[in-house]
């Protein structure tokens, strides 16, 4: 190969080479043309829309919870609170095995198997990716400790949070509720409400009670934040604020000392009492016992304690004073005595012979009074103040039962009394109409004679009761209950005061209502079924005893307290009201199991009647016992 | 005295590629700052020490004749090539893929020695065959060429392998590889890509499919480019200035030192900014083309032309799967991604380039 020949290959090599690299470099120029065609598309043409996801990336509308209503009683005590306290909170979605976590996050703060009861039952109620509270209320060195370690907790967070307290316990439980946690059922309401937006970053609802039933007041409005936050969505500045509008104060009707006197009188005994104001329906009590502590509810009830209310044979969360249904007994009376004066069936000075028992015409099974042998020669005074039975028995014979629940309706029997809180029950005002309804079959007359003294088919709420004893002492205008009396703005510190609502006067002549009243303040005296409940006392008290039957008795058959077991005992009952010259209190009371009327529930309507007239606090004595007692 | 110094520094640097080569490094010092979220400078001292380390190996190797690079170029392919075997043998597994021999003291990745000793050892193999370059020269080259590209395509790497192919497949195009041999090629490769489809790793088959519809997994694989576009789109024509880019500052954008940083600078600096560092990456490579078409031997030019439109591949592909337009694969963006092994292999391959550039007047042939 000639130098020349090599040289000229080494040209046509070259050349080759720079071609190709001519081409490569123009290829790279391309290239290079495309991606700035594809910085403009992005930078310029596309940039609003990609400026928007960048912001919609950065900026979290986080909403801020406003502050629950406060609930007070008539006097500014505090029934409901708020406190701030650091909770631990888990999403259990951000966490791969909750449960090692926790046994590992045990070893740096406390986490009793309570906690994690609770937990574990939160956690079946709710969604994965909701934050949920394993422990609550830390102490500041808690806080502490967990912040150092933080780093190995992934997902679990110290947040300061607002809670519920009731400062008073049991007391009240059944006026007061309390609030839970948002629960499905709940979502489903708001949602159909169309609070959605107001209820967003809100954890707890009112389940109950005031707290149930005045949600809308206490609530108040969700304000909202915007914060930049990070791609882990943590949140590093705040960028503007909408304040939220706390929730407004609830003023409610009851006295809370009031409360405590009447709950505690009722010691060891279940049952309910109401107290309302018989001017306007305020409750001033309204007991069911046994109560139970809102508090356990407030951020999700371990299983040991719900099971422990829910199954206990007290039935300590059914609020009987609203939702028990009990036959009234001969606290009926004074009503019915009222219904034949009004109907024109009898009148003052009449009188029958009583020797025991009555007979139906045409039914051979008598119809045995209270008390054997009877109580002789009765008018309508005297059947009140000894509860004659043989003089009602007549008497609602002579009535019907129809003319009864006419009468009786007036006064609120068989219906919801409209008391501001959820859950009442109506009772039951018997009549032909109803039976047949109910049964598809005919009224008897032997029907009719049980209704006379409250029994038989009559149920009725202690709301009813009382809400029926306070029309009688303001003479004969119905009363609607309420336990909440005005709403506070939480904004102005303006309080609203709610209208009273009464119905209209019942059709009852002055006099006649003088008779029963005269009646009923002689059974609080000597000669009287409820002697204990005026004793001593510088007012005069009205009243009735009642005895509701717990089990059927056959005809003829003795009674032996003594030998059927506790909870088979009667039902002791007691309306009254005082003084009995102008009403200040009206209430009705039920004691269950507590035997007769006079001897268990007298007494305690006596503290209730004493604190709230005389502010005098009833001293300790004897325990209360369901004795067996002279009277019904 | 220091003027010999300077001398003795500067002799063997080609000035205007080092000054490209510089701006771009100050460039990336700002972004890597910034991409640490601006609150230390622990990252920019680090990336500073790794500039360092790479000027100096750059300054090296400059100083080497291309003589003795080419001489050098055998030991190196096979040494590295050993590597590479060893590293299927016995390679130390992070995040799922083989890449690192641990050597005790240190851990070692083979194949970016091959990204500077393929083209070496094909310049080479050409060198020795210039007088008749045949078909079957080719084939021996490819064949060079597939044993360490294979080799990393298993570890998996596919970043790596691409830019090792690229680095070794520039000889052979600017060898004089017949447009007809490469077309066919193209063709042959088009055909068996369902072939190479099922070769693939479940996670690289995602990445594919993520380019052509990211919005299908939003949070999951998709989520590196929606970030990564939204970022650059929001930047707008000049940016949201320095340390104040939103998707950057707060997370939003993955690997924001490395792979992703384009996506910082580009919130950060605007289409401005993405226009400089094009215009930079352009100069560089128009030098680096100009020292290949004036490079004396076979051996340096085609060494030049390789190492030239190596760099470029990397850029391309950092930038358009950056901004959405390329399958993500691990490359980053050259003289700017944090991190010291990429760009130690780049910056000694500048250092041949600046020896090539400044030894060619002693060359006879």
């Amino acid at each position: 190969m000639s130098i020349g020949l090599a040289l000229r290959d080494q040209r046509a090599e070259l050349s080759t080479f720079r071609s190709r690299l001519l081409v490569a470099g123009l290829v790279a120029l391309a290239a290079f043309g495309v991606l700035v065609a594809r910085f403009v598309w992005l930078q310029v043409v596309q940039r609003a829309h990609y400026h928007t996801l960048a912001e919609a990336n950065r900026i979290s509308v986080v909403p801020v919870v406003p502050n629950r209503g406060l609930i007070l009683d008539r006097n500014g005590e505090v029934l409901a609170a708020n406190y701030s306290a650091y909770t631990l909170e888990v999403t259990p979605s951000k966490v791969g095995d909750v449960e090692r976590a926790i046994d590992e996050l045990a070893q740096v703060i406390e986490v009793s198997p309570r906690d994690r009861r609770r937990f574990r039952r939160l956690q079946e109620e709710s969604r994965n990716f909701e934050s949920l509270p394993i422990r609550t209320r830390l102490t500041e060195e808690e806080v502490a400790r967990f912040a150092v370690s933080r780093y190995r907790f992934p997902g679990f967070e110290i947040k300061a949070r607002l809670f519920r307290s009731y400062p008073h316990g049991d007391i009240a439980s059944h006026a007061v509720g309390y609030i839970g946690r948002i629960n499905e059922a709940d979502v489903r309401r708001i949602e159909a409400a169309g609070l959605a937006t107001n209820y967003k970053g809100t954890d707890h609802i009112g389940k109950l009670g005031i707290e149930g039933a005045y949600e809308k007041e206490l609530h108040g409005t969700t304000g909202s934040e915007q914060v930049e936050i990070d791609a882990g969505g943590r949140a590093i500045r705040s960028l503007s604020r909408a304040e939220p509008q706390s929730g407004n104060n609830l003023v409610v009707t009851l006295d809370v000392k009031l409360q405590r006197v009447a709950e505690e009188a009722f010691q060891d005994f279940r049952g309910a009492l109401v107290a309302l104001d018989p001017a306007t329906g305020d409750v001033l009590a309204l007991v069911s016992r046994p109560g139970y502590d809102p508090n356990l509810f407030v951020d999700g009830i371990d299983p040991a304690n719900w099971d422990a209310l829910n199954n206990s044979p007290d039935k300590p969360l059914n609020n009987r004073a609203l939702r028990g249904q009990y036959p009234p007994g001969s606290t009926i009376k004074p009503f019915m005595a009222l219904a034949a004066l009004t109907y024109g069936k009898r009148t003052p000075e009449q009188t029958i012979s009583d020797p025991g028992h009555w007979m139906l015409p045409g039914v051979s099974r008598p119809f045995r009074d209270w008390k054997p042998g009877g109580h002789g020669v009765v008018n309508l005074h005297k059947s009140i103040v000894v509860s004659c039975d043989t003089y009602y028995y007549g008497l609602a014979n002579d009535l019907g039962v129809d003319a009864i629940q006419r009468f009786m309706t007036q006064f609120g029997f068989g219906s919801r009394t409209g008391v501001d809180i959820d859950g009442e029950l109506p009772g039951l005002q018997p009549s032909t109409d109803w039976k047949w309804q109910r049964f598809r079959q005919k009224w008897y007359a032997g029907d009719t004679i049980s209704v006379g003294i409250g029994q038989g088919y009559w149920l009725a709420t202690p709301m009813q009761l009382a809400v029926a004893t306070a029309t009688l002492a303001n003479g004969g205008t119905p009363v609607h209950p309420r336990l909440v009396r005005a709403v506070q703005d939480a904004r102005t510190q303006q309080v609203r005061e709610l209208p009273v609502r009464l119905g209209d006067k019942l059709a009852i002549k002055p006099e006649h209502v003088e008779l029963v009243k005269a009646a009923m303040v002689d059974v609080t005296r000597p000669g009287g079924t409820a002697v204990r409940a005026a004793q001593g006392a510088p007012y005069l008290v009205g009243g009735k005893t009642g005895t509701a039957q717990v089990i059927g008795m056959k005809a003829g058959e003795k009674y032996d307290e003594k030998r059927v077991k506790e909870r088979h005992r009667d039902h002791a009952l007691f309306i009254a009201y005082a003084p009995a010259d102008a009403p200040r209190i009206a209430l009705a009371l039920l004691v269950e199991n507590g035997g007769h009327g006079g001897s268990t529930a007298a007494p305690i309507a006596r503290e209730v009647l004493d604190y709230y007239l005389l502010g005098k606090r009833p001293e300790r004595k004897l325990p209360l016992v369901a004795e067996e007692a002279e009277g019904d | 005295m220091i003027s010999r110094l300077f001398d003795v520094i500067s002799r063997r640097i080609d000035g205007p590629l080092m000054v490209a080569l510089v701006l771009a490094l100050a460039l990336g010092l700002t972004v890597v700052y910034s991409a640490s979220g601006g609150a230390s400078v622990d990252r920019v001292l680090g990336q500073a020490r790794n500039i360092a380390i790479a000027a100096a190996a750059l300054w090296v190797v400059a100083n080497i004749p291309p003589q003795a690079l080419m001489r050098l170029a055998v030991p190196i392919y096979a040494a590295g090539l050993a590597l590479l075997v060893a590293v299927a043998l016995f390679g130390e597994v992070r995040n799922g893929a083989r890449r690192w021999l641990n050597l005790g003291f240190t851990t070692l990745q083979p194949s970016e020695i091959m990204k500077i000793s393929v083209p070496l050892m094909l310049a080479w193999y050409f060198h020795r065959h210039q007088e008749g370059i045949t078909l079957r020269d080719y084939a021996v080259a490819a064949i060079l060429l597939a044993l360490p590209v294979g080799l990393v395509v298993r570890q998996p790497d596919l970043g790596t392998a691409l830019l090792i192919f690229a680095s070794g497949f520039f000889v052979i195009f600017l060898a004089g590889l017949s447009w007809k041999v490469i077309a066919g090629a193209a063709v042959a490769g088009l055909a068996s890509l369902p072939f190479l489809w099922g070769m693939l790793h479940d996670y690289q088959r995602r990445r594919v499919l993520t380019l052509l519809d990211p919005a299908e997994d939003p949070l999951g694989a998709g989520y590196h480019i929606i970030q990564s576009t939204i970022a650059i789109g929001s930047g707008g024509v000049l940016g949201k200035g320095w340390l104040n880019g939103t998707q950057a500052q707060l997370d939003f954008v993955p690997e924001r030192s490395t792979d992703f940083i384009l996506a910082v600078f580009g919130e950060e600096f605007g289409l401005a900014g993405n226009l400089l560092l094009i215009v930079l990456y352009t100069l560089i490579i128009a030098r680096g083309l100009m020292i290949a078409a004036n490079a004396s031997t076979t051996f340096a030019r085609l060494t030049a032309g390789a190492v030239t439109l190596t760099f470029f591949t990397y850029a391309f592909v950092n930038m358009g799967m950056v901004s959405g337009i390329l399958p993500v694969v691990g490359v980053p963006l050259p003289l700017v991604s944090y991190g010291g092994t990429a760009l130690l292999s780049m910056l000694a391959g500048f250092g041949i380039l600046m020896s090539i550039s400044t030894h060619k007047q002693l060359v006879s042939s």
